[in-house]
C-alpha cells in the first residue's frame, strides 16, 4: 500500500529507480558507463573537426605533389580538365569568390547594422516583435531558393538597368547573398549593441547628446569588437556559400573582378564537378579537395578572428 | 543659450536625427521587401503546378507538366529520419556531457572550441568530408546513409549549442536537491535535469532538422542523383532530395521546368515554415507553463 501511494506521488522517480541501480559495485560501474558514452559523444566534434583536416589533405595531396603550391596560388589560368594543357591556377576561382563576397557585404554590413540600430534603439516593441521574427524567416530561406530567385528574376531586373550585365553574373549572385546574410550581421550585432551597459547610454544622455550622436560615438564604438565579430562571420559565411553562386553567377573560370561578367566561385566549382562523373582518385577529384582544403583554410581563419573578437566583447561586458 | 557641456563642434540637428531613424528603417526594410518579392515570385510562378499529382509523380526530363516530386519528398523523408536517428542522440549526449559532467574542465574548453569551429565550417566542406569519408574510404558509395551520415554532422553542432542552451535554463537547485537526496549523477540528469530542458532540447532539434532539409550543396558533392524515378527503398539506395530536385529544375533552360522549381520552393517552404511553427509553439507553450 505505501508503495503504491509513493508510486502514485512521484510517479517519474518511483519507476525509474526500480531499474537504476543506486548503490553498490553494480551503480558504479553503470555510472561510470553512462559517462563514458556520453564523453564519446562529446568527442564526436574533436573527432570530425581532426576528420576534415585529414580528409582534405590526404585526398588533395596527391594535387599538391603534382602542381605545387606555387602554381596553385601563382597562376591565374584554371583549366584542370578541358583542353590539352593543363593549367591549374586558383585564382579565376580566388577572383570570383572574392568578387561576390565583396559585394555581399556591401550590402549585408550597412543594411544589417542599420537593421541592429533600428531593432535595438529606436524601434517600438511591438514593430520589434513583427520584425524580428521575420528576419529569422528570412534567414532560414535555403540558399537555392535564393539561387532561382536571382536567375528568374534579380538578374532580368538588373539587366533593364545595367547595359552588358551577362546572363549569369558576379553581380546578381553577390547582391543575393547580400540580402542572405543581413539576418546574420543584424542579429550579431544587435546582440552587441544589447550588450552595452545602460549607463554609458545615460551618460550621453546626460551630456546633452541626442540619440543619434550617442549611437555613433558611444554606442556604437563601444560595440564595435562585436560587430567586427559579426561582419568577420558574414565575410566567412559570404567566401562558403555555394548554391546561390552555383546557380547564378554563371560558372565559367576567368579571372577578373568585373561584376557584370560572368565567373565560378570556388565553391561552384566544386558543385559544378560533383554534378558529373568524377572517379575516386582522378584529376577532377583531386581539384575539388585541392579547392576545398584552401576554402576551409580561408573560412577557418575567419571564423578564429570572429572568435577572438566575440570573446574580447564578452570580457569587456563583464568588466 | 548656450549648453555648457557640447558633444561636438558642429551638432548634428533635427534633420539629421530623423533622417538617421529613416535610414535605419530603410536597412530593416529592404530585405525584408526582398523576402517578400521573392515569395510572391515564387508563388505566381509556381502555384498552378501545384496538385496530388506532382508530390506523388516521378521526374521527367522531357514533360515538365508531368514532372513530379515523388521520388525527391521519399528521399527527403529518408534522409531526414536518418539524420535525426544519428545526430539527437550523440548531439544531446554531448550537450549532456558539456553541461552536466565536465563543466570548466580542461577537455570541455577543447570540445567548445571544436564545436565552435564546427558551427563555422561551409556546408559544402561537409559534403567533402562525406565523399572522402562515407563514399569512398568506408565505401558506402553514394546512398541515402552516406547522405544522412553528412547532414548529421553538419548539424550536430547546431544541436549540441541548442541543447545546451536548454540545459542551462535548469536551476542549480533542482539539481543539488536531487543530488542531496542521494540521486547518482545520472538519476539526477535523467529524471530532473532532462525532463525539465526536454522541449527546449526538442525546439533546437526540430530547427536543426529544418536546416538539413533546405541543405543542397552537401548533397551534391556526396552524390545524390538528379534523376532518378523512385523513392529510396533501404538504407544504400540511391536517392534524390527535395532541394536536388529544385536545383536540377532550376539549371533546366525551358520556362516550364522553371515553373517546377518555383512549386518545388513552395512545397520546400511550406514544410518549413510548419516545421519552425512547430519549434516555436513548442518554444511558447513551454515558456508560459514555465513562468
Amino acid at each position: 500500500m505505501s508503495d503504491e501511494t509513493a508510486t502514485m506521488a512521484a510517479p517519474a522517480v518511483g519507476r525509474a529507480a526500480l531499474h537504476t541501480p543506486t548503490r553498490g559495485r553494480a551503480a558504479r560501474w553503470y555510472e561510470r558507463l553512462i559517462e563514458l558514452g556520453l564523453a564519446g559523444c562529446g568527442m564526436t566534434s574533436i573527432v570530425v573537426t581532426i576528420g576534415i583536416v585529414v580528409i582534405l589533405a590526404h585526398e588533395s595531396k596527391d594535387f599538391f605533389a603534382h602542381v605545387g603550391l606555387g602554381e596553385f596560388l601563382g597562376s591565374t589560368k584554371w583549366t584542370p580538365i578541358i583542353g590539352d594543357h593543363h593549367s591549374y591556377g586558383v585564382w579565376p576561382l580566388l577572383s570570383a569568390t572574392l568578387t561576390t563576397a565583396a559585394i555581399a557585404l556591401a550590402v549585408a554590413i550597412p543594411l544589417g547594422l542599420l537593421a541592429a540600430i533600428y531593432l535595438s534603439e529606436y524601434a517600438a516593441p511591438r514593430t520589434r516583435k513583427i520584425i524580428k521574427p521575420a528576419l529569422e524567416l528570412l534567414a532560414g530561406v535555403p540558399t537555392i531558393v535564393f539561387g532561382y530567385f536571382a536567375i528568374t528574376t534579380l538578374t532580368p531586373a538588373l539587366r533593364d538597368y545595367i547595359p552588358g550585365l551577362s546572363g549569369g553574373n558576379l553581380l546578381s549572385a553577390g547582391l543575393m547573398m547580400g540580402v542572405m546574410i543581413v539576418p546574420l550581421v543584424a542579429s550579431l550585432s544587435e546582440d552587441a549593441i544589447y550588450a552595452v551597459p545602460q549607463s554609458l547610454r545615460e551618460a550621453a544622455a546626460g551630456l546633452g547628446g541626442g540619440a543619434f550622436e550617442a549611437i555613433r560615438k558611444v554606442i556604437v564604438p563601444s560595440a564595435w569588437s562585436g560587430i567586427a565579430a559579426a561582419i568577420t562571420l558574414a565575410a566567412s559565411r559570404a567566401i562558403g556559400e555555394t548554391m546561390i553562386v552555383a546557380i547564378a553567377a554563371g560558372n565559367e573560370a576567368r579571372f577578373g573582378f568585373d561584376p557584370r561578367q560572368p565567373g565560378q566561385t570556388a565553391t561552384a566549382y566544386i558543385v559544378d564537378i560533383s554534378k558529373g562523373e568524377t572517379p575516386h582518385g582522378s584529376v577532377a577529384y583531386q581539384t575539388i579537395f585541392a579547392v576545398a582544403a584552401m576554402l576551409f583554410v580561408m573560412t577557418l581563419i575567419m571564423n578564429v578572428i570572429s572568435h577572438r573578437l566575440s570573446r574580447r566583447l564578452r570580457a569587456a561586458a563583464r568588466a | 543659450m548656450r549648453r555648457p557641456i557640447d558633444l561636438t563642434s558642429a551638432r548634428p540637428g533635427v534633420f539629421a536625427e530623423k533622417a538617421f531613424v529613416w535610414l535605419c528603417r530603410l536597412g530593416a526594410a529592404i530585405p525584408l521587401t526582398m523576402l517578400a518579392w521573392l515569395l510572391y515570385r515564387v508563388a505566381a510562378a509556381g502555384v498552378h503546378r501545384l496538385s496530388w499529382s506532382f508530390l506523388t509523380d516521378p521526374p521527367s526530363q522531357l514533360d515538365a507538366s508531368a514532372a513530379g516530386l515523388g521520388p525527391a519528398l521519399m528521399g527527403t523523408l529518408w534522409l531526414i529520419v536518418l539524420t535525426a536517428t544519428i545526430a539527437l542522440p550523440i548531439g544531446i549526449g554531448a550537450a549532456i556531457y558539456l553541461e552536466e559532467y565536465s563543466r570548466r574542465s580542461k577537455l570541455a574548453g577543447l570540445l567548445e572550441l571544436a564545436i565552435a569551429n564546427l558551427a563555422g565550417v561551409p556546408s559544402i566542406v561537409y559534403g567533402m568530408l562525406g565523399l572522402g569519408l562515407f563514399v569512398h574510404a568506408l565505401a558506402m558509395g553514394e546512398t541515402v546513409i552516406a547522405g544522412a551520415l553528412t547532414l548529421a554532422l553538419l548539424i550536430l553542432p547546431i544541436i549540441i549549442t541548442s541543447a545546451r542552451e536548454a540545459l542551462r535554463t535548469v536551476k542549480d537547485s533542482l539539481r543539488e536537491a536531487a543530488l542531496g537526496l542521494g540521486a547518482t549523477r545520472w538519476q539526477c540528469t535523467r529524471q530532473v535535469v532532462l525532463p525539465m530542458a526536454l522541449p527546449g532540447i526538442l525546439t533546437g532539434a526540430i530547427l536543426a532538422i529544418a536546416r538539413a532539409i533546405g541543405e543542397t550543396a552537401p548533397l551534391v558533392v556526396v552524390g545524390a542523383v538528379a534523376f532518378i524515378l523512385y523513392g529510396p527503398d533501404g538504407v544504400d539506395a540511391k536517392y534524390t532530395a527535395l532541394p536536388m530536385q529544385i536545383f536540377q529544375w532550376t539549371s533546366n533552360p525551358k520556362r516550364a521546368f522553371l515553373d517546377n522549381a518555383a512549386a518545388g520552393i513552395l512545397v520546400l517552404m511550406t514544410t518549413l515554415l510548419v516545421i519552425n511553427g512547430v519549434a516555436i509553439w513548442l518554444r511558447n507553450r513551454y515558456q508560459s507553463r514555465r513562468s
